[in-house]
């Protein structure tokens, strides 16, 4: 046998993309196959929607006065957005060890795929998850109030760069399920960094009233600029007057932080893949 | 000139302070069923991970079907075929759409990846079961669809890891005739298993690994020729299990033994029916009378027993499960 001389030491960019295609889809197929993922993805979100809504509503609302139409569900969507991408991505690091304990990850590494389909496959498919979740928090959105003031063009503008935000932090989580390697423990651990991240931001309320200390990380942090961002397309003028930012510049500051995540931390995480014993 | 289907030198793999692999090395043919035996902990599952590229070894080297594993891994994954302990498939997935994701992985189109999809299912008798998601099947379907998986890259070293464990003996037979059948068609196969029965019935050849060093290696026959012959068991009433073990000793000589715990002598027979014919002159004139009697060759067990020296207190453990 000659075929020893041969020296193929990877897979190609075109394999790659192609192995990724096959691995989206498989997961894909999981999704629509169970359910409860779509359901429990969506039903959480909409909770903290309705909660939100009606226990702060509010007093929040007499805050904000007359602003976007004197409805609070209008600052209060976009923001429920954004957290709706954090949340989901967890579901990246439980899938990922998932696999690994079932001996899937396994079978994967010992074929001849593209090192990266793995991960890619499985961001990939959970960005299309959170895409149909974030469609479905708008519509339960609309039916309590939310008139979208900037238009739906604009709404679902905003979602798609919020599903990206949400492919950015699932890289994040893959890296922690890697890391962690049980289910139960990527959920845990999954959840940390984004408690900080969600509260220190303008999902809620505008961080105008956070201590000073607080209010320039809560300013600068994606979670704040994505959320800003999506409030500046879907709300429009009437809240990009009170930013300093522009919504230009809102946008390209929140494609900064989701090039700058992916370029981290996907990375980070193909190589602990390469590296990772179940 | 052959290439070895498998050839390993001086693998030594460590977690820390357990030092599952300890310098292995190994090499054989193509075209038969290498069987690597040992206990739980021993190794195997270590050997066939650092074979199959999934662990780099802390030193050594490794080549399957004549592709350095370390340096070309890519390469190797298209030669080689594993099945793991678990059964790696995807429970939400019908077992045709589990096959054809493989098939589309290792690069053959949708039509091709369907033609060879049906193919391995047909041959793992799951055709009936195709279109149906994989948590409506056996314990016994999953591994036979796990095994499917693992032949669908046609690959040239298949390497499955305790392949029976788990499953119920008609299962288990199953998968031992279609083990057979692949090497009959050019496949190379290298299977671990705790059952030494296993490994008599189907391996060509046999290493046998403990402390994550190979410490003997050869055909069944030849392990079992090292036994040196037959062996006469017999048990007697425990009243009478001194008188027996005197007589017997005064007779015939060292090498006698006793199991506690399968009440059980053993008398070494090299020459055969001619020690049988002694003890039971034996116990005649003693007028003993054992409560049973019986001549037999070595078995696995036997020299498993023997060369990993884990004694007589192993040897029930291991008497109770085969």
């Amino acid at each position: 046998m000659t075929t020893s001389l041969v020296h193929t030491r990877g897979v190609g960019l075109k394999q790659a993309t192609r192995d990724t295609g096959i691995i989206v889809k498989r997961n894909a197929m999981r999704n629509v196959r169970i359910p409860q993922l779509v359901l429990f993805a969506t039903v959480q979100p909409v909770m903290f929607l309705l909660l939100f809504n009606y226990v702060f509503g509010g007093s929040i609302g007499l805050a904000l006065g007359d602003a976007y139409g004197g409805k609070y569900i209008n600052y209060l969507l976009p923001g429920m957005l954004v957290q709706t991408a954090l949340f989901s991505s967890i579901q990246t690091a439980v899938g990922l060890t998932e696999d690994l304990a079932a001996g899937v990850i396994d079978r994967f590494r010992s074929l001849p795929i593209a090192r990266s389909a793995v991960l890619a496959g499985r961001t990939l498919a959970d960005m299309t998850r959170t895409l149909v979740v974030m469609t479905l928090l708008l519509a339960v959105g609309f039916l309590v109030g939310f008139d979208a003031p900037g238009g739906l063009l604009r709404t679902l503008a905003g979602i798609c760069l919020c599903a990206l935000f949400g492919f950015s932090m699932s890289w994040v989580m893959a890296l922690v399920g890697l890391v962690v390697k049980t289910p139960e423990a990527a959920n845990s651990a999954g959840f940390l960094p984004l408690f900080p991240l969600m509260f220190a931001s303008s999902i809620f309320v505008p961080p105008e009233t956070l201590p000073s200390w607080m209010k320039g990380f809560a300013s600068n942090q994606p979670v704040t600029v994505l959320s800003d961002t999506l409030r500046g397309l879907i709300l429009g003028d009437e809240f990009l007057a009170t930013q300093s930012r522009s919504l230009s510049e809102l946008i390209l500051y929140s494609l900064f932080w989701i090039g700058a995540i992916i370029a981290v931390f996907a990375p980070l995480a193909v190589r602990k893949y390469r590296r990772t014993v179940s | 000139m052959s290439t070895a289907a498998v050839r390993a030198e001086g693998v030594i793999r460590h977690f820390g302070d357990v030092k599952a692999l300890n310098g292995v090395s190994i090499e054989f043919e193509p075209g038969m069923i290498y069987g690597l035996l040992g206990p739980n902990g021993a190794g195997k599952t270590t050997l066939i991970r650092v074979l199959t590229t999934l662990l780099r070894p802390d030193a050594g080297t490794a080549h399957v079907a004549g592709v350095d594993v370390l340096a070309n891994p890519t390469e190797a994954r298209r030669r080689l075929g594993l099945a793991g302990q678990s059964a790696a498939v995807d429970e939400f997935l019908t077992g045709e759409e589990n096959l054809h994701m493989i098939g589309r992985l290792y690069g053959l189109s949708k039509r091709d990846a369907r033609k060879r999809a049906d193919e391995v299912l047909e041959r793992m008798t799951l055709t009936d079961a195709a279109n149906r998601q994989v948590k409506t099947y056996s314990g016994g379907m999953r591994r036979r669809l796990d095994l499917a998986a693992s032949m669908v890259g046609r690959p040239e070293v298949l390497f499955l890891d305790e392949p029976t464990t788990g499953i119920d003996p008609g299962s288990r037979i199953d998968i031992w005739g279609l083990m057979a059948d692949l090497v009959d068609d050019g496949t190379t196969i290298l299977m671990t298993t705790q059952y030494l029965e296993e490994a008599d019935q189907l391996a060509d050849r046999v290493g046998v690994i403990d402390d994550g060093i190979l410490i003997a290696e050869g055909t069944a026959d030849e392990l079992k020729d090292e036994m040196g012959g037959s062996i006469v068991e017999l048990s007697v009433r425990d009243a009478d299990l001194e008188n027996t073990l005197g007589a017997l000793t005064s007779a015939l000589g060292a090498g006698i033994s006793f199991d506690a715990g399968r009440k059980l002598i053993s008398v070494p027979a090299p020459n055969g029916p001619l020690e049988l014919m002694a003890v039971s002159r034996t116990l005649d004139a003693a007028s003993l009378i054992p409560t049973q009697l019986e001549i037999r060759k070595p078995t696995l067990d036997d020299v498993f027993l023997k060369i990993t020296g884990n004694g007589e207190s192993a040897s029930t453990a291991a008497g109770g499960e085969s």
